[in-house]
């Protein structure tokens, strides 16, 4: 027990916590299966995303691309598909997109790993390219009607509930690929020596490498597969919203590495878990959709995440000082 | 036959040769050390045995039988570990898994399994007889905790030769102690042990045989018995150190620094101490006794909390650095590399960042004529080996840059100089450079506080010597008179 308190999921928790039951006491919207249904369904692409900057973080690094690898891949495959008016398995689309992920996934590690460079240049670098390279050569306009296959992925629904006033409300199919990928890297971690050699690397690498794990391998690893995941999630948000467009995703990376940091991840690499990441999404989330029920503007959600992110780190760091320091008393 | 023979070994880099015709040859259970200065070569030699490194020229035997090329897969094969100065261990991960991870790694294993890797951390941690919590994170722990870990770790695939980098840099006397009967141990059990060093006494100490480089050329190769203090010092600095102690020549009457009942809470109480002009005190105790703290006290990083501090018979208040440089007091840190230079920058305006308002003009521009004057003075009075001023700090050997540190502090003219382990990491050829100049000033007039774990370099450089404890001064002697005995005493007739 005193270990779990000692944890930085168990405060996050907490505050997380705290939040419902403020904003439940004050809005009887809040605690409606329609809502938590609201909250889940927002986090289904960002809950992959912050999975993939997780990950980076974890290993030492830093990616703002994967935004931008979402939605060339989405853009990139929806415009195939919907040039040869493609009717066929909505696997294949999802393929499409996560291959085409992974290819501009491995462009990253190319430089980070073969090159050697600071990935947020990289990345800042590679984010700007792809975007960039998506509305001069690809397209700049948005495409609504949809190939029939996603169409109908996207209309599918789990969980169905029809509440008091008569709405049914459920979840999307895509809800499972987001929990299966949340599964898979928390195995992942946990359970692979590709894992444990990711926070071996960003604990510290010349050391990784000394006992026998390759930097280089790692690194193309993570890149690649977070460029495969974000290109999955780039397909999952277009079905989402129902429509394709080449730039709505740019710009989230910040809030969804804010959120990442808030669940207890260190910037400097080494420390993270899926459980903290998830908690750190699930409050930038709550701020996001619910703060709004308290009557509280939705300019000031970015502030009060800001603010969170200062404090939440803020005591952390005061944690580790007092520590340090109720270990360093001398005089006896 | 012996368990591993180089003969003739030469290795070069972009040109410039690192090893030239070596040889060294460890024999089953022996405990061997690889002494030489910094730059010796002994880094290289560790390297082309671990197969890190393949020789240009050369030749290898393990177990009698040639090896060709070694790979660092075959060097841990054959049981050849290396523990790093860093230790190479990950802070982030738990006790365990620093442990096992190795040989999972060299299984090829793809997969984790943690209960078994629990069980393979807990035997090679009875294999060196002590107990850590597993589960905890190596970040939580002490230095000498992670050597262990280190050397458990070395232990799991069936190491047959330990090669330590300097295992001692970072230890204090009493962990020194418990690694030496570590490594009799290992020892006893048939490890043969490498044992890399630049430290004079821990070489004696420990070793049975001894292998001296020097610029990349063997020496000397004899067993412990046949080598002294004077002929090892020889042996790797090519000259003739003198040992001498420091004596001061006139007592001055008025103190440079004196305190009375001086403290801080949580770190020392009731220090009443006094250095005068010529007078070089050195201040020891264990890590942890408070004496770092009450250097900084001095220096202004921390306030004191209560007592008094008097330089040159009048009290002062030194509540901040710029109250202490006011004062003319300077003060070389612990961790130079953090605390005393601007790696990336120029060793020019590392010397020069302590004195800038003397070097400006009226409007405020830095005089540079000045600058360079000032900064090749000190580099010649300080006999630093630079091939530019302008070139970063980080280029520099380690004794270099601790020069760097002392020229930086020194342009201020201090009167009083607190020096915190000055020699830590410089070798033995720098180090009586570094002494020599501390002497030096002390003879003109300065005050000279030296903090320093360094048995030898207390002892022939302080003209007094004061000991801490859990805060406290516990004791006071003169440098000729202090003894490894002396010190053990102290440490445990007063606990």
């Amino acid at each position: 027990m005193k270990k779990v308190m000692q944890t930085s999921e168990f405060y996050v928790a907490i505050v997380v916590l705290a939040l419902f039951l403020v904003i439940g006491s004050q809005s009887s919207a809040f605690f409606t299966i329609t809502n938590l249904f609201d909250l889940i369904r927002s986090g289904i692409v960002p809950g992959i995303f912050v999975m993939c900057a997780m990950l980076v973080i974890i290993s030492g690094g830093i990616d703002v691309s994967f935004p931008a690898i979402a939605t060339f891949s989405m853009f990139c495959s929806t415009k195939i598909l919907h040039s040869m008016h493609y009717d066929g398995p909505v696997l294949v689309a999802f393929l499409l997109s996560g291959l085409i992920g992974l290819c501009l996934g491995l462009i990253n590690a190319v430089f980070i790993s073969l090159f050697r460079l600071p990935t947020l240049i990289v990345t800042l670098g590679t984010s700007s390219m792809f975007s960039g390279f998506l509305l001069t050569f690809v397209g700049s306009s948005q495409i609504s009607d949809l190939p029939k296959p996603l169409l109908t992925f996207s209309k599918e629904q789990i969980f169905k509930f029809t509440n008091d006033s008569g709405i049914t409300v459920g979840l999307p199919v895509a809800v499972l690929v987001s929990l299966g990928v949340i599964v898979l890297v928390a195995l992942l971690l946990r359970y692979t020596m590709m894992g444990r050699g990711i926070y071996a690397l960003g604990g510290d690498a010349v050391s990784a490498q000394r006992i026998g794990f390759s930097p280089i391998r790692i690194q193309f690893f993570i890149y690649g597969f977070v460029g495969l995941m974000a290109g999955v999630a780039g397909m999952i948000h277009t079905t989402m919203m129902r429509n394709s467009n080449p730039v709505d995703l740019l710009g989230t990376e910040l809030l969804i590495i804010a959120a990442v940091v808030l669940g207890g991840t260190r910037i400097t690499g080494g420390h993270g878990t899926v459980l903290g990441s998830l908690l750190g999404l699930l409050l930038v989330i709550t701020i996001q959709n619910s703060l709004i029920l308290l009557g509280i503007p939705s300019y000031w959600q970015r502030f009060v995440i800001g603010a969170l992110i200062l404090i939440g780190t803020g005591v952390a760091a005061y944690q580790v000082k007092r520590s340090i320091m109720k270990r360093k008393s001398i005089v006896s | 036959m012996s368990l591993i023979q180089l003969s003739g070994i030469s290795k070069s880099f972009a040109g410039v040769q690192a090893l030239k015709d070596v040889s060294i040859e460890l024999d089953y259970g022996e405990i061997h050390c690889l002494a030489g200065e910094n730059g010796c070569g002994k880094s290289t030699l560790i390297k082309v045995m671990s197969g890190v490194h393949a020789p240009d020229h050369g030749e290898m035997r393990i177990h009698g039988q040639k090896r060709k090329l070694l790979t660092p897969i075959d060097a841990i094969n054959e049981g050849i570990q290396v523990i790093y100065q860093d230790f190479s261990i990950f802070p982030n991960l738990t006790v365990a898994e620093n442990i096992a991870l190795n040989t999972e790694l060299a299984q090829n294993r793809k997969l984790v399994n943690w209960r078994k890797m629990k069980q393979m951390a807990k035997q090679a941690l009875e294999k060196v007889n002590i107990q850590l919590d597993l589960d905890a994170k190596v970040e939580t722990l002490s230095v000498a905790d992670k050597q262990l870990i280190a050397i458990s770790r070395a232990l799991m695939h069936k190491a047959k030769l330990i090669i330590m980098d300097e295992p001692t840099t970072a230890l204090t006397q009493k962990e020194v102690s418990s690694l030496f009967s570590i490594i009799n141990g290992l020892k006893r059990e048939g490890m043969t042990i490498l044992f890399v060093s630049h430290k004079l006494e821990e070489v004696f100490e420990i070793s049975e045989r001894i292998t001296i480089l020097r610029n990349g050329k063997n020496v000397v190769s004899e067993r412990v018995q046949q080598l002294d203090r004077d002929k090892l010092v020889f042996y790797m600095t090519g000259r003739k150190i003198e040992e001498s102690y420091y004596e001061i020549k006139k007592d001055a009457s008025i103190p440079i620094l004196q305190t009375e009942d001086l403290g801080l809470q949580g770190c020392f109480e009731h220090i009443s101490l006094q250095v005068k002009a010529g007078e070089i005190v050195g201040l020891t105790g264990l890590l942890g006794s408070g004496r770092t703290e009450l250097a900084e006290s001095l220096f202004g990083l921390r306030s004191a909390t209560s007592g008094k501090i008097f330089i040159e018979g009048k009290e002062q208040q030194i509540h901040s650095v710029q109250d202490a440089i006011a004062q003319r007091i300077a003060y070389v840190p612990e961790d130079r590399l953090t605390e005393g230079l601007f790696l990336e920058q120029s060793i020019e305006r590392n010397m020069v960042i302590s004195v800038v308002d003397q070097l400006s003009s009226r409007l405020n521009m830095l005089n540079q004529t000045k600058v360079k004057s000032t900064v090749q003075d000190w580099i010649k009075s300080l006999g630093i080996v630079a091939h530019s001023p302008a070139l970063p700090v980080k280029t520099l050997s380690g004794g270099n840059q601790q020069r760097v540190v002392l020229a930086k502090w020194l342009a201020t003219r201090p009167r009083l100089l607190i020096l915190n382990g000055p020699t830590v990491g410089v070798d033995i050829g720098s180090k009586e450079d570094i002494h020599q100049v501390i002497r030096a000033l002390a003879q003109e007039g300065m005050g000279v506080l030296m903090i320093s774990d360094d048995f030898p370099e207390l002892k022939h450089n302080c003209n007094r010597i004061l000991v801490m404890k859990n805060g406290r001064l516990v004791g006071e002697m003169a440098g000729k008179e202090w003894s490894q005995e002396e010190w053990t005493r102290l440490q445990e007739t007063t606990s």
